[in-house]
């Protein structure tokens, strides 16, 4: 079986059912469902989400992205400050980055005011954060891939036999 | 007041026009029909191909080629048939036209005379009759048949030659079967041809799509008969570029001159915009072919077991992007099972009649549709066999 390309229709599209990816990579489902089970345990896959364009729910969303600047720990350099971060459920992505910044944090609240307490309150004060930077979202054109802003639809013709 | 019926062209009046045309019209009444009859692509246009037409066009671009088209589309189109199928063109061998069908309207008027004997495999795209017609030809259709994957073969060709016999059209990969052609298939047929005058055209527009281990082979490289092929291929269906109207002819140097005049006099030359863009897929579009055939080879393979499973003697099509079911078994001709389909289900397919009469018992449905498409006009299809099981 082509694990590389199991992995690549998974992630193009987790929905895909054990008869299309056996239909695909030719091998069977049962083969599939064991490399899946491997590549869960293993952690090379580590969940399924959806696609969701919360603009069009009732659901607000408020996202940020959070520049950085850090003074790195003896020994532990930012990991000790990373893995405090990653602890926050607001805290939805977090990057070590190089350039002008050191740590890049996307935060989704449902205020403006909640995201910006959130920073203020709970990521400026951590000991080793020398600065922040707040950059709020204002449009979601594309993300992981998927093209968020309205397209056209089929414009081909309903019929024809050329 | 003028009596147009009795003045204009007798031959251009006489063209038959499509009655399927009737019934389309009467689907685009409904709201909630949806259509596997199309014959393109789904997919846009890839982004960097389009965006090679843009750039020219923001430099000014904008004015005639010469006639047989830029030079360096003509160059990187003999590298393409070089290296995806050990064709020998020189640039001065390839004509640029406007889609396939001017190279295929080119190619019959540079050779046909009033009378001459025009052989076309059918079922068949609809063109080559009637440009036939015009030029003043007679089309001689010749059956090909389901037992046969409906394949051309040498007896059935043998046995229509007459001495008249001017040009044999191979339209493969087969739109509307899906049909393609053997090395041992064109082998065959070269055999019976060796020995004559008689031209081929060969129509490779959907040389890219097929989905067997082996993949196209193009008649012009079968020993001894590039003299006398006419290929002709294009950008719309392998690049899913329709509406950049876009194809080329090749064939050797003395045929190409003939075309050329034919080509410069009709149109002059192609749009210039879709010829930069061509080069932009000639020279880095291996890898969006590769793509769009996977997606094809995956709806394919569903939809073929999808109407398998309702019960229609399907052939395992291994080109293009057409299945061509056969529907004789629910008691039904062509026309009246895509009537019934789009008034109780309000879905729409072509009548295999529609491409020859050959292909009367079949449907042809299109595959170039998303998956979730298909599933919706598997599910429409389920209910009305169901309905009309005998």
């Amino acid at each position: 079986m082509d694990k590389q390309k199991l992995l690549n229709l998974l992630e193009a599209n987790a929905k895909m059912t054990l008869e299309e990816l056996s239909e695909a990579l030719g091998d069977s489902t049962e083969n599939i469902a064991a490399q899946i089970d491997a590549f869960e345990n293993e952690k090379v896959i580590l969940g399924y989400n959806a696609m969701i364009d919360w603009e069009k729910t009732k659901r607000a969303t408020v996202t940020a992205m959070i520049e950085l600047k850090v003074v790195p720990t003896r020994g532990q350099g930012f990991d000790a400050l990373a893995e405090r971060l990653v602890n926050y459920p607001e805290v939805k992505s977090l990057y070590l980055m190089s350039g002008g910044y050191d740590i890049w944090v996307l935060i989704e609240g449902k205020t403006l005011r909640e995201v910006a307490m959130f920073v203020a309150k709970k990521v400026a004060p951590m000991d080793g954060v020398k600065s922040t930077g707040t950059h709020f979202v204002l449009t979601k054109y594309k993300d992981k891939g998927v093209i968020f802003c309205d397209r056209k639809g089929d414009t081909r013709r309903l019929f024809s036999y050329d | 007041m003028i009596d147009y019926e009795n003045t204009v062209s007798r031959v251009a009046r006489d063209i038959k026009p499509s009655g399927i045309r009737k019934f389309f019209d009467i689907a685009a009444t409904m709201d909630d029909v949806i259509s596997l009859s199309i014959g393109e692509p789904d997919f846009d246009t890839p982004w960097h191909i389009r965006e090679a037409g843009i750039i020219s066009l923001e430099q000014g671009k904008t004015h005639y080629t010469s006639n047989a088209g830029l030079l360096e589309l003509r160059e990187a189109i003999s590298e393409y048939l070089s290296r995806r199928f050990k064709l020998t063109y020189a640039a001065e061998e390839i004509v640029v036209t406007v889609g396939g069908s001017e190279g295929i309207d080119a190619a019959i008027r540079t050779l046909v005379e009033p009378g001459d004997e025009v052989l076309i495999p059918e079922p068949a795209f609809v063109c080559y009759d009637p440009l036939t017609r015009l030029a003043g030809g007679v089309p001689k259709p010749i059956v090909t048949r389901a037992e046969d994957e409906f394949r051309l073969t040498a007896e059935a060709l043998k046995e229509a030659i007459t001495p008249k016999t001017k040009l044999l059209v191979l339209p493969y990969p087969n739109n509307p079967t899906g049909a393609v052609m053997r090395r041992e298939d064109l082998e065959a047929i070269a055999d019976v041809l060796r020995d004559t005058n008689i031209y081929v055209l060969s129509d490779e527009i959907y040389a890219e799509l097929t989905y067997g281990k082996v993949r196209h082979i193009s008649f012009a490289s079968i020993k001894g008969m590039a003299e006398r092929t006419i290929l002709v291929s294009g950008f719309s269906k392998s690049f899913a570029m329709t509406g950049w109207r876009l194809g080329y002819i090749a064939a050797p140097a003395p045929l190409t001159k003939i075309m050329l005049k034919v080509h410069q006099y009709g149109i002059m030359s192609s749009p210039s915009t879709s010829q930069y863009a061509a080069v932009e897929a000639m020279v880095n579009g291996d890898g969006d072919i590769a793509a769009m055939r996977t997606e094809y080879n995956d709806r394919r393979k569903f939809l073929l077991k999808g109407l398998r499973e309702l019960g229609f003697p399907t052939f395992e099509p291994l080109g293009a992007f057409y299945i061509f079911p056969s529907v004789s078994h629910l008691g039904m001709s062509s026309e009246e099972f895509c009537k019934k389909l789009i008034q109780e289900q309000r879905l729409a397919v072509v009548p295999g009649n529609a491409f020859g009469e050959s292909g009367e018992g079949h449907v042809r449905i299109s595959y170039a549709y998303s998956k979730a498409h298909l599933k919706e006009a598997l599910r429409r299809l389920e209910i009305f066999v169901k309905d009309h099981k005998r």
